[in-house]
């Protein structure tokens, strides 16, 4: 079970924009998450949700308006974890070292402990030395997860976090899911299409050509959020 | 001291995977082989010649080395994303830079050094007791192609035309301190040697500017 997180965050987009040419990712957003949330990103390809999970993890700096966040002092990034639909962990490396390398980067308290039981809980503990590039998608996504989870972040960022998981793997990781909502840390996840994982969610939110065009918390208009063709 | 840190974590990574994969360091001393070895049977030069000629024969093929080495640095980064990985979890960016120069320079120093005995054989040159001066010479020249290139690589990255991109911007802004450690490199290699002490000072200068240069501005050169 995750440990629940010191102070979980909140987010505010403040009609936070970004272009790339003529080309709108966002549009005018403005946003307000609140700390503990769980929140569902629906909508197109290419209509901004991607683009909006990297701003809120500061890897992309908006060209227009402002990010802010809520609930923590001092510097937000060590305290966001992010899952990617890359896995952002280094294929040349054991699932044990490469968990090793982040923990150090991270300065996480006792790393080999940490690891290890990160380890157990994802499930790759007999399969530790084995080398990342030899792992299957949903194996890599495990190591995914336990890479964003080291620091014991306050707000966890997923992008289409099932994404090429089998039914056994995509089971897992809605549980684990569950778990961090739960443990009280602010969720922000992009989906395609209505599943186990968008029913975690206690809010949705659909975005179109970079802007909210609908966001409701859980009630009718909730499934229709996920219901509309191509998303 | 969470910059050292960090570093010191993120040189230990490159080390690593360089060492399990020989990617980088392989093509690298091939190449220069290769170089020297087709430059010294073209010419086929004399004692005197090698000493007008070998220091730029051999700092160009350090050159051409470090733009090989140099443009997957950043690249093997954007393959799983393990970029924005290392920005999300490094407390200063520069950490990131700084050990992807300390890497290089370690890699293209290696190099360097297999280099040298093959380059003396070759070239009927001989280094002895100018051996430091050299070593000097070698480790201030490679921590400059090293500085610029990792941060026209971290540049040319995002770019389109990458493969391009790095060494259009690389050779033009390397000229200063390719020409230095050539001049440095012939006296060390005169029938009379000494050690241009003023070369060094300005190998030291262009290594220092373009640190800080990186230091200043890097975080900009990660961004997407």
């Amino acid at each position: 079970m995750p440990a629940a997180p010191e102070c979980p965050i909140g987010l505010q987009f403040d009609q936070v924009e970004k272009r790339y040419g003529v080309v709108y990712a966002l549009r005018n957003l403005t946003l307000s998450i609140a700390a503990g949330e769980c929140v569902a990103i629906a909508g197109r390809n290419g209509s901004g949700k991607t683009k909006l999970l990297r701003v809120a993890a500061q890897l992309v700096r908006p060209g227009r308006g402002t990010l802010s966040y809520s609930g923590a002092e001092g510097n937000y990034r060590p305290k966001i974890g992010f899952v990617a639909h890359a896995t952002m962990v280094y294929d040349e490396l054991t699932a044990e070292e490469n968990l090793l390398f982040f923990a150090k980067l991270q300065r996480v308290g006792n790393p080999s402990e940490r690891v290890a039981a990160l380890l157990i809980e994802v499930g790759l503990v007999d399969r530790k030395d084995s080398l990342v590039r030899t792992f299957s998608r949903g194996m890599r996504q495990r190591v995914a997860i336990a890479r964003a989870l080291l620091a014991r972040p306050s707000l966890l960022l997923f992008d289409e976090p099932g994404t090429g998981l089998d039914a056994e793997s995509s089971a897992w990781l809605t549980e684990q899911l569950r778990k961090l909502r739960d443990s009280g840390c602010t969720i922000l996840m992009s989906l395609h299409g209505d599943s186990e994982m968008a029913r975690l969610a206690t809010r949705a939110i659909r975005l179109d050509a970079g802007s909210v065009i609908a966001d409701t918390r859980r009630g009718a208009m909730f499934q229709s959020i996920f219901a509309v063709a191509g998303c | 001291m969470a910059l050292l840190s960090n570093a010191a974590v993120l040189v230990g990574k490159e080390v690593r995977t360089e060492f399990r994969s020989r990617e980088l360091l392989s093509t690298t001393i091939v190449f220069v082989l290769i170089v020297v070895v087709v430059f010294s049977f073209t010419f086929d030069p004399t004692t005197n010649e090698s000493r007008r000629f070998g220091p730029g024969l051999l700092w160009m093929a350090f050159l051409f080395a470090a733009s090989l080495m140099l443009q997957p640095c950043f690249l093997r980064e954007q393959v799983n994303d393990t970029l924005s990985a290392l920005r999300l979890a490094v407390r200063d960016p520069f950490a990131i830079f700084l050990a992807k120069i300390a890497a290089n320079t370690l890699f293209l120093l290696l190099t360097e050094l297999l280099m040298l005995p093959v380059f003396a054989a070759l070239f009927n040159a001989s280094f002895g007791a100018q051996l430091p001066g050299i070593l000097l010479t070698f480790l201030l020249g490679s921590l400059g192609i090293s500085v610029v290139g990792t941060a026209l690589a971290a540049i040319s990255a995002q770019a389109r035309m990458r493969e391009l991109l790095l060494p259009l911007l690389l050779l033009p802004l390397l000229t200063p301190i390719l020409v230095v450690s050539t001049e440095v490199t012939i006296r060390l290699m005169q029938s009379e040697p000494y050690l241009e002490w003023k070369g060094i000072g300005l190998m030291a200068a262009f290594d220092a500017v373009f640190l800080t240069v990186l230091w200043l501005f890097g975080e900009y050169f990660l961004e997407e």
